[in-house]
């Protein structure tokens, strides 16, 4: 069997799904973004003065890059498995001979793309904004590919336990979205209580934002080799809970 | 000789407990044209789940092609087309889009999936909805959809879980041709049907599924050799009032005949009678046959029959296993 040909088929009829309905998946984030930088960046932002050494604006430039990565990651993968499994297309791979683990990469692939595709589009919009600098774009590229794989995977595991579309708003919700607005997007997390800043380095969007962020500024409030530690450890660890639910077939299979 | 499909000792529990298969025994020869029939609920379907392994299996083993799907289970896949009983498929995506990816799955390349695609979709007749999305579809469309989607690898057993439920009756004579022509072509076919006509008329050996257990595993003709009555209807020719009718019926001997109503007579002949004394009684009360049909489809009346039998059997020995309603329920559930 052709693994190859497989993963490539999972991952053009995800790409193909978002593709589909472009309007619901890459026109939102592009208008979100514009309100935030409207309001967050020109009307409060001048007043705000500067952060880390920037202009307010340009501050929160790649944090809100990285929002959209994290949400567009995690909600296409959620809402995609999750359909299949409530259409059962799913069986369409399930039946044939198409190894778990690539099951689990054609769709976080495709959770990639519109991850990285929605943030491009993202950085395109704020270009009307603010001028973007570049500190380091290999840092950028590897920051924003792993953290979509990151929240890729966590989208998947959430849309195998789903039971409802209900299921797979829970965790946006009230997890990630929290965790995202604190996670430094806005505010440099030096500035909070020393109780507060120990809290935050619990969140592991706080490493992912400020990697990104050392890449476009060159500052960061954690180090980048513990930034990538806490990414790394995130992928792999949800890799194996993903592939061990999908073995076990859990919520797929009775 | 590989059999296509060997089944032995299945059995499944479902978490709350409800035992759908019980340890069956089966085998599928290649190139056969086998039907599974059984009630709502007799495990039909959660067998099918366990060979395609939609089903995890609580004991038992299953090899298609020789090839164990537990150590094999890949290649054991490689080997079957699955046409599930409900519509599987993206109601969003475009035909073309969903055979091309299927094939995908498989490791067939996009070229060559697009050459079959094109292929089933014109002998399915679907090749005008080729970019339209599923949704569009009619029912008897959704159902040819997947017998191409499942043929897009070119499986050596194609199993079909009620393909022609729901469709119309030229549609379904028209999918009948086509199964024909596949097995021709040397594809094993499995099929579970409600409609007996259907089984009695593709299919060449024959298993029958009740509470998980399997009732008759035996050919077809074998089966219908079984049954030692057939009805026949004879339509008559006006002129005889129905009392006089009803006066032939009742005096003649040897031969159970039934008045419909003034025109229609119904005729039981078990394996010691004949057509033939049944026409000399009916010359020689002067009644003129205009056509005659065998009423009853045999496979269904031997299917109750057998059913029936285990049903019976059950009650006597009350051993509580829960009646076709109850397994309905369960199996709904799973």
């Amino acid at each position: 069997m052709n693994n190859s040909i497989a993963l490539k088929s999972i991952l053009t009829k995800e790409i193909q799904r978002f593709m589909r309905i472009w309007v619901q998946t890459l026109v939102p984030p592009a208008i979100t973004i514009s309100l935030y930088f409207v309001i967050f960046g020109s009307l409060i932002g001048s007043r705000i003065g500067e952060m880390g050494g920037f202009d307010y604006m340009s501050f929160i430039v790649p944090g809100l890059i990285m929002m959209s990565v994290i949400t567009n990651s995690y909600s296409n993968v959620a809402s995609s498995f999750f359909s299949a499994k409530w259409q059962r297309n799913v069986e369409e791979m399930l039946v044939a001979p198409v190894p778990n683990w690539v099951i689990v990469a054609g769709y976080v692939g495709g959770g990639m793309c519109r991850g990285i595709l929605v943030g491009l589009i993202v950085t395109l919009v704020s270009l009307l904004f603010v001028d973007i600098q570049l500190h380091n774009i290999w840092i950028i590229i590897a920051t924003v590919t792993l953290t979509s794989a990151t929240f890729a995977l966590g989208g998947l595991i959430n849309a195998i336990f789903a039971g409802s579309f209900d299921d797979i708003s829970i965790i946006p919700t009230f997890i990630l979205t929290p965790l995202t607005y604190l996670g430094g997007v806005f505010y440099s997390i030096s500035l909070l209580p020393e109780f507060w800043q120990g809290v935050s380095q619990a969140n592991p969007i706080v490493y992912m934002v400020n990697a990104f962020r050392y890449g476009f500024l060159g500052i960061s409030d954690v180090s980048l080799v513990t930034a990538f530690a806490v990414i790394t450890f995130f992928i792999v660890t949800l890799f194996t809970i993903a592939m061990t639910l999908i073995s076990k077939g859990i919520g797929l299979r009775s | 000789m590989t059999y296509a499909l060997e089944i032995s000792a299945l059995a499944k529990t479902y978490k709350g407990g409800f035992q759908a298969l019980k340890g069956i025994d089966l085998t599928v020869s290649q190139g056969d044209f086998f039907a599974l029939l059984g009630p709502n609920g007799a495990g039909k379907s959660t067998s099918i789940g366990v060979i395609t392994s939609l089903v995890n299996k609580t004991a038992g083993q299953v090899k298609v092609f020789g090839y164990d799907i537990d150590t094999d289970l890949e290649k054991a896949k490689s080997f079957i087309g699955l046409v599930p009983q409900e519509f599987n498929f993206s109601q969003f995506e475009p035909l073309m889009h969903i055979l091309v990816n299927q094939a995908g799955y498989y490791g067939v390349s996009k070229s060559e999936a697009i050459k079959r695609a094109e292929k089933y979709l014109k002998q399915l007749e679907l090749w005008d909805k080729r970019d339209e999305p599923a949704r569009a579809l009619s029912g008897g469309m959704k159902r040819r959809l997947m017998i191409a989607r499942a043929l897009m690898h070119e499986p050596k057993m194609l199993i079909l879980d009620e393909p022609t439920a729901g469709v119309d009756i030229e549609l379904r004579r028209s999918m009948w041709d086509f199964l024909r022509e596949l097995n021709k072509q040397g594809i094993t076919i499995i099929l579970t049907t409600h409609y007996l006509e259907e089984a009695e008329m593709l299919c060449r050996n024959i298993a029958i599924i009740d509470g998980g257990e399997i009732v008759e595993d035996t050919s077809m003709k074998k089966l219908l050799a079984q049954l030692d009555v057939e009805t026949f209807v004879f339509d008559i020719k006006l002129g005889l009032a129905l009392s006089e009718l009803e006066q032939f019926a009742t005096q003649s001997q040897a031969i159970d005949y039934r008045v419909i109503d003034d025109h229609t007579l119904e005729v039981d002949l078990n394996k010691s009678q004949n057509l033939n004394q049944v026409f000399e009684q009916l010359n020689a009360a002067n009644i003129e046959v205009q056509s005659m049909r065998n009423k009853s489809n045999r496979l269904e009346a031997l299917f109750v029959s057998l059913i029936n039998k285990k049903s019976s059997v059950i009650n006597e020995k009350s051993t509580g296993s829960a009646d076709v309603g109850q397994q309905a329920v369960a199996e709904g559930a799973k």
